[in-house]
């Protein structure tokens, strides 16, 4: 599996303005393995989005090029699944219909309606979502929604996952649970994921590769760092293991040291409290975190990875 | 006002309905239209004595509600002639069939004018064929005019030199190319009414298919993008993503354009001298009785009712289908 499984050759993208070409991204090379976990992290406005589009197909790079298991990406496709930040759901469908619209466009001509219903089903399930199936996305919190996005994601089976700052709109508490629902499908299904994301804890818990991106105009991959930490992961164990705050750090230095910030307005990537609260609280052993009942105070920082995720 | 203590049971259905709402808003939603009402008709009363005209005195609203009660007892008139009159010709159709039965029988429509109430139906007929000839034009032209920039760049100018055209003018032209075109031996429909419809049609589509347009060009990039990824083929993207997503921006305009519909039609009504309630004002002011005014105050109000109920209508069919609702 250590194959190049997606890669991108000198990625260059330059948007037309009415000031003039403004050049957002230059040249950006970068191999990902089948089952990988990449984080792209840097400043708000950087080109993050950009790069993730143009892995999509939603955006044609004006130099260099994607090229997916030997196939150049053109257009957009479902094998390279996209979770929108703000879920995109239908609103005038449920959340059965949202799937089932993927799934039957996807597998409509490979599994009967019995194996599709089965399958939408199935991908509720797994993000926890099977019981509010008849829910209007207007109906359900927005954590909810974003996992109905993610099953939708998941359902059509991709073989990249695009996450574009998935949690970013949602509190610590539901980010929390996402993150670990998100780590736990991951490792079961090992799909390859690149997450865009402007938090170094999610992205150092998450992830099995930081890719750190410089200050725009012309960003380009500034460093990257290999998260080697034993899976499956527990935040609270991992707050205070010298290894992950050692990894935090040094995301944190690239962003604050060497990238110096863009300019005022743009919102600054910011460590989130969960694990500034696990650092100054007591640690806690994995036994006691598997304590059924999560007191409501330091639900946060203790809910473990094994248990299923609801809100 | 002693009607609106909490005995009346107008007041404790609307309470029932509105459970939240606190006893003295509700006094107000009910005392206040009722008593905006009450000082209309008074002001009537009392300005209307002083309007002379050369057919008598403006109507006051007691001549009003004589006449619309005479209208109605006109009606009911001329269905028991036309029962009796059908009722005749089976009689003698059972004689003739028992002298013969091979006999060939036929029933004749009764012949006389239509009444008020017959041409209030006429003109809801015509309305609603003219209004839905236009939504059926109207809403696939916007969703392909917002789909596309370049359709709609060479739409918008035509849009926006049809849409302020008045029905007056289309009338004639209507009128003439109908005749011209519309020939058949035995006709489904009358000349006048598809007309009228066609008035109805060109002055009414516009609020559709303009936000219609505007409706699909907004949808949610998000959801364009999803079906982007998802591949979907052009009719499903149309039917699956752009029109629900259309749809509050699409009722909103079929709302508008039902009015106008109404407004135009009794206009054309009158122009061309089409079957309707628009004919109907025209005869009565043609005919210049002492009772024409208050006849036509009831034609009026009539007429402000009926499209007041059908926005309601429209409304309630929105909130069954927008999910913005
Ligand atoms: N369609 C576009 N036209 C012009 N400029 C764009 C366009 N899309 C993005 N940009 C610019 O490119 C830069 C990168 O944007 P984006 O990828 O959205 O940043 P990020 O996701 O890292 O916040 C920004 O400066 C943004 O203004
Ligand atoms: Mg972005």
């Amino acid at each position: 599996m250590s194959k190049s499984h997606l890669e991108l050759t000198g990625v260059s993208m330059s948007f037309d303005t009415p000031q003039g070409p403004f050049q957002a991204l230059d040249t950006i090379n970068l191999k990902i393995r089948k089952g990988e976990f990449v984080s792209l992290i840097g400043h708000s406005g950087c080109g993050k989005s950009t790069v993730l589009n143009i892995v999509a197909g939603l955006l044609q790079a004006t130099k260099g090029g994607c090229v997916l298991d030997g196939h150049e990406v053109n257009t957009p496709g479902p094998e390279r699944a996209v979770v929108f930040q703000n879920h995109a759901l239908m609103p005038w469908l449920t959340v059965y219909e949202n799937v089932e619209l993927a799934v039957r466009q996807v597998f409509r001509k490979t599994m009967t309606k019995r194996e599709r219903t089965d399958w939408i089903l199935h991908n509720l399930e797994l993000v926890n979502m099977a019981h509010a199936r008849d829910k209007r996305p207007g109906e359900i919190s927005g954590g909810m929604a974003q996992r109905v996005g993610i099953a939708r994601a998941l359902s059509m089976r991709p073989s990249v996952l695009l996450m574009d700052e998935p949690f970013g709109a949602l509190d610590a508490l539901t980010r929390a649970h996402l993150q670990d629902a998100l780590m736990e499908i991951q490792q079961d299904l090992n799909s390859t994921v690149i997450m865009i994301t402007h938090d170094v804890d999610e992205a150092v818990l998450l992830s099995d590769r930081i890719v750190m991106m410089t200050n725009g105009p012309a960003a380009t991959v500034g460093e990257e760092l290999t998260i080697d930490l034993p899976r499956p992961r527990n935040r609270v164990t991992l707050a205070d293991d010298p290894e992950y705050v050692h990894y935090r750090q040094a995301v944190l230095r690239f962003l604050y040291e060497k990238q110096r910030f863009p300019g005022k307005g743009d919102k600054a990537p910011q460590a989130s409290t969960p694990t500034e609260e696990a650092d100054s609280t007591a640690p806690e052993s994995p036994v006691e975190v598997k304590a059924p009942e999560p007191q409501p105070t330091s639900a946060k920082t203790k809910k473990p990875v094994a248990t299923a995720v609801q809100n | 006002m002693s009607t609106l203590t909490s005995t009346n049971p107008l007041l404790q259905l609307i309470r029932r309905r509105y459970p939240d709402v606190t006893g003295k808003a509700l006094l107000q939603s009910v005392t206040l239209p009722v008593l905006g009402i009450a000082l209309f008709l008074i002001a009537w009363q009392l300005v209307a004595p002083q309007i002379n005209t050369s057919l008598g005195d403006f109507p006051t609203p007691a001549n009003v509600y004589e006449q619309a009660g005479q209208l109605w007892q006109e009606h009911q008139n001329e269905q028991d002639r036309a029962d009796r009159y059908v009722e005749m010709q089976e009689k003698r159709n059972a004689r003739i069939l028992a002298d013969n039965p091979d006999a060939e029988t036929r029933i004749r429509p009764y012949p006389g004018a239509p009444t008020f109430i017959d041409q209030i139906f006429t003109s809801l007929k015509t309305v609603l064929a003219g209004f839905f000839l236009a939504t059926i034009i109207a809403v696939p032209l916007g969703i392909m005019i917002g789909l596309n920039r370049y359709f709609a760049a060479a739409a918008n100018p035509i849009i926006q030199i049809f849409k302020p055209v008045s029905p007056l003018a289309w009338l004639p032209l209507v009128t003439m190319v109908v005749s011209a075109t519309y020939v058949s031996d035995d006709p489904m429909f009358e000349k006048s009414f598809i007309t009228s419809m066609v008035t109805v049609t060109l002055c009414s589509l516009w609020p559709t298919l303009i936000n219609t347009a505007t409706g699909v060009a907004q949808v949610n990039p998000d959801l364009v993008n999803v079906s982007k990824v998802l591949r979907l083929p052009f009719w499903t993207h149309a039917r699956k993503v752009v029109l629900p997503a259309a749809v509050p921006m699409i009722f909103t305009g079929l709302r508008v354009s039902l009015g106008i519909a109404w407004m135009v039609l009794i206009a054309a009504e009158m122009l061309a001298q089409n079957p309707g309630l628009g004919k109907f004002v025209w005869d009565e002011f043609q005919n210049g009785s002492s009772d024409s005014l208050s006849r036509i105050m009831v034609a009026v109000l009539a007429i402000g009712f009926i499209g007041y109920v059908l926005d309601r209508i429209m409304l309630m069919i929105q909130r069954k289908v927008a999910w913005d609702e």
